[in-house]
């Protein structure tokens, strides 16, 4: 299915009681693409995220892996599709050594625990030397490189990252995103929510915004950056 | 198949039936005040506490002491009962303030287990005042008649009780939703921290709660004295009763108490009023069902609705954890394979030098060690926290017994346990394992009350509450020794199987799923199915030493599997240290030589054995090997 994108959405829908946090959206993300989600607070990215990765059941709508439907998978079986994803706050296996924290992924995505593996994925995310520091006492820019290393364990064809500079100084920012950079290359496409627009527009290939549950823009960084109607959903109608 | 001769099957009345169902409600009553009392407690604090039964107890001896003077003449009984309720005020602040002020933010796991160290301290101080005999109430003046409503007749008291139910929960929802005090209160359930900040009062607050829970749970014990004698054991069953209404009515609710114990009430009293029945060709005894009926009640809720009838819809509680549950677990060092050699060289040398009570005594540490490194794998690797256990040893145990009754080949017997262990693990873990925390525990802990019910009143197979007696090995083992070598070598392949189980992949996701639901779903883990797993394992090697704990007493009784023993094995758990790899034998080693110690010289050994308990959570929460392992690393 090389002509798929790697992730179509279609139409996809969720509610909460009465408020539609999701509510009829459509997107892709090619390979090797990096796509930024971004919205006010409230906006529905975390909850696109939480129905791409299986944590949420959509109302409505599909979510395509490379043409094949992944809607109603359970997380655990959305990631041996070798989906990867990172959370707003960085979640690491903290009885556990970073080496230990990338096994235990490998081997749940059904590859063998190799030891280098660990060695050179923090190679990959610009931290070798953590590769076994006890993950409860990372530096939480420290622990976000280690998620991304986790998330990037099986190999995956869709990274998505919630967040992925939330909670860094900004000297730490660009640093994290070059990262990130660095593993599409290989071909991942990347869908990620940032809060930043710095690095929003210094990263990412294009850009999707939600307000309210839908898409009011989407494009490259420049073409959403002198939207109306993004300016408006950011600072009102003004 | 002959048919037994019995009583023609009772024909069920309707007026046998009112007469039960009056019955029923009447203890839904005394029920309901227990329950209130705790959930109430739990509302605010969010601590679940054994000693709750304690204070039923203890108000159920105070009524009976008072009323046994006469001094107020007719009006003894109402002064029992302000006697009954001041003195569970007064239990429930030295409870808060002596043990639980320091235990707010430690894991329930820590919480509860520290309560049940009060409960057995309080057994015994009932003892020491009360003495061992049971004490009945007197009926009380002016309600000591019956009603007769032609076709059956119902003693006046029964209607009371039914009428104090309703007039409890109304005065207690007024207090919460109409006082200033009942403000506080919704405002700490809400948000502790934004409530303090608003010029509540914690401290004060907490200790009225509790003062006011427990007088609750003390007014119930003096109002059932009149229909039920106290006694030292009724605090178990009492607050075990509690659990289930609370969880059944959702945990915090009062309204979903009252509803609970109604509904609970009503079951048992159907039970009992629909007798023994031959259906299908199957002896049904009704009346028997109920212990466990309410347990059923309990389960089918929680099935449909985890939270309980009106509990809030829970929000994913994580179970609070250990710091040391959260520690990294370092790699089996040189020193740890030089200390298990030790330890096989020791248990091999040992029949050559011991006598025959100290062989009897190492069997019991290293079946407890197995026991409880089976929990340890729940507990420490998958931060579960289970306070029933011992169904599982327990079912294990009388699975063997069973095959031995059975003459089957002492083998197919000693396998039978690890597999019926595995079997009931499998089946509680199938319910056990989306919920955490306190749910958790008190999932766990009413399951093995179901079981524990099943073998106390299933006469017929498990030999009611004598048990199975006869149960010995062939005449090749039968020898101290021999069944000694037996039950060491089975040890210490269990013991080093779970310790390869938790250092396996497989122990690897299982603390990933301890560590991070989420992150652990994200790479891949199937969580759901990961705990069930570890339940599984852990319910099949408590099964083994339940078989082989069967065979070495030569009897088996529902003690097996009750509550205390669930609760021994936390403690060897938490003596020896979640983490640690020498734990649970250690803890076993420990705990057993001292109970075996207490109880041979000390009439008061429950009451030495809970202050331990109290002591091991207040100064030692990381267990005694986690506290020096922890010591030696920050040196």
């Amino acid at each position: 299915m090389s002509g798929a994108p790697v992730l179509a959405v279609r139409n996809l829908a969720r509610a909460f009681g009465g408020v539609r946090a999701v509510d009829g959206v459509d997107f892709h993300v090619a390979r090797a693409e990096m796509v930024a989600l971004i919205g006010p607070n409230g906006a529905g990215k975390t909850t696109c995220f939480n129905l791409v990765n299986g944590q949420l059941r959509a109302d409505a709508g599909s979510v395509r892996l490379e043409g094949r439907d992944i809607g109603g998978l359970a997380p655990a079986t959305i990631a041996r599709l070798r989906v990867g994803r990172t959370f707003q706050v960085a979640a690491t296996f903290v009885s556990m050594s970073v080496r230990e924290n990338i096994g235990v992924a490998q081997r749940a995505l059904g590859r063998r625990g190799d030891a280098r593996a660990a060695d050179e994925l923090m190679a990959r995310v610009g931290a070798p030397e953590l590769v076994d520091r006890h993950a409860a006492a990372l530096a939480y820019a420290d622990a976000k490189r280690v998620e991304l290393a986790v998330a990037l364990a099986g190999n995956p064809l869709l990274l998505l990252l919630d967040e992925p500079t939330a909670g860094l100084g900004l000297a730490e920012r660009t640093p994290m995103m070059e990262a990130v950079r660095a593993a599409t290359v290989s071909g991942v496409a990347v869908l990620f929510t940032e809060h930043d627009m710095d690095v929003v527009f210094g990263f990412a290939d294009r850009v999707i915004v939600l307000d309210r549950g839908r898409i009011i823009a989407t494009g490259t960084p420049e073409a959403v950056r002198a939207d109306a109607a993004v300016r408006r959903a950011y600072l009102g109608d003004g | 198949m002959r048919l037994r001769t019995r009583r023609s099957p009772s024909r069920v009345t309707l007026a046998s039936f009112a007469s039960q169902l009056l019955n029923g409600l009447a203890s839904a009553s005394s029920m309901f005040l227990v329950a209130a009392g705790l959930t109430l407690i739990f509302g605010v604090t969010r601590i679940v506490n054994f000693a709750h039964g304690s204070a039923a107890m203890l108000g159920a001896y105070i009524a009976a002491a008072i009323v046994a003077t006469q001094f107020a003449g007719v009006a003894s009984f109402w002064m029992a009962l302000a006697g009954a309720l001041a003195a569970g005020a007064l239990f429930g602040v030295v409870l808060e303030r002596g043990v639980l002020a320091r235990l707010y933010a430690a894991p329930e796991m820590l919480q509860l287990t520290a309560t049940f160290g009060v409960l057995l301290i309080a057994r015994d101080a009932a003892l020491a005042l009360f003495g061992a005999e049971d004490r009945l109430g007197p009926r009380v003046p002016g309600l000591s008649g019956s009603v007769d409503f032609g076709a059956f007749v119902v003693p006046q008291y029964d209607l009371f009780l039914i009428g104090v139910g309703p007039l409890v929960l109304i005065a207690l929802t007024w207090i919460v939703a109409r006082t200033r005090f009942g403000m506080q209160l919704r405002a700490c359930a809400e948000n502790r921290g934004i409530a303090a900040s608003l010029g509540v009062n914690p401290v004060r607050l907490y200790v009225a709660v509790f003062a006011l829970g427990s007088a609750l749970a003390a007014a119930a014990g003096a109002l059932s004295l009149p229909r039920e004698p106290a006694t030292l054991t009724m605090d178990l069953p009492l607050v075990a009763d509690a659990f289930v209404v609370t969880v059944t009515g959702g945990l915090g609710s009062i309204p979903g108490a009252f509803i609970a114990a109604v509904v609970i009430g009503v079951v048992k009293a159907l039970c009992i009023g629909l007798g023994t029945h031959d259906i299908a060709g199957v002896t049904i005894a009704f009346p028997k069902l109920t212990l466990v009926a309410e347990f059923c009640v309990m389960a089918g809720v929680l099935a449909v609705r985890p939270q309980g009838l009106l509990g809030k819809a829970i929000d994913a509680p994580p179970t609070t954890l250990l710091p040391e549950q959260r520690a990294w677990l370092p790699p089996l060092a040189r020193r740890d394979m030089w200390l298990a050699l030790a330890v096989v060289l020791l248990l091999a040398a040992l029949p050559m030098v011991a006598d025959e009570y100290t062989l009897v005594l190492v069997i019991e540490v290293l079946l407890a060690a197995m026991f409880a490194a089976s929990l340890q794998l729940m507990l420490g690797a998958g931060g579960m926290t289970s306070f029933g256990h011992a169904a599982h040893f327990g079912i294990g145990a009388y699975a063997a017994a069973l095959c031995a009754k059975a003459s089957l080949p002492f083998a197919l017997a000693v396998g039978a346990g690890p597999l019926a262990g595995a079997l009931s693990a499998a089946l509680i873990g199938a319910f056990c394992v989306r919920l955490s925390g306190v749910y958790l525990a008190m999932l766990t802990l009413a399951f093995a009350q179901i079981v524990w019910s099943a073998a106390f009143q299933w006469d017929s197979v498990t030999g009611g509450s004598n048990g199975l007696i006869g149960i010995w090995p062939p005449p090749a083992l039968a020898s101290r020794t021999a069944f000694y070598a037996l039950t060491a070598v089975l040890a210490v392949a269990a013991l080093g199987a779970l310790v390869a189980i938790a250092r396996s992949p497989f122990g690897y996701a299982l603390r990933a799923t301890r560590d991070s639901r989420l992150r652990a779903a994200a790479v891949g883990i199937d969580v759901a199915r990961t705990q069930w797993l570890a339940f599984i394992i852990a319910g099949a090697f408590a099964g083994l030493a339940g078989a082989l704990f069967a065979f070495s007493k030569g009897s088996i009784s529902p003690e097996s599997l009750a509550i205390p023993k669930s609760v021994d094995a936390l403690v060897i758990v938490l003596l020896g240290g979640i983490n640690a790899w020498f734990g649970p034998l250690a803890g076993a080693a420990v705990f057993t030589w001292l109970q075996d110690a207490l109880t041979r010289s000390f009439t008061y050994w429950r009451a030495a054995l809970g202050i331990l308990i109290v002591l091991l959570v207040l100064l030692f929460p990381r267990g005694i090997a986690g506290s020096f392992a922890w010591r030696r690393k920050t040196a």
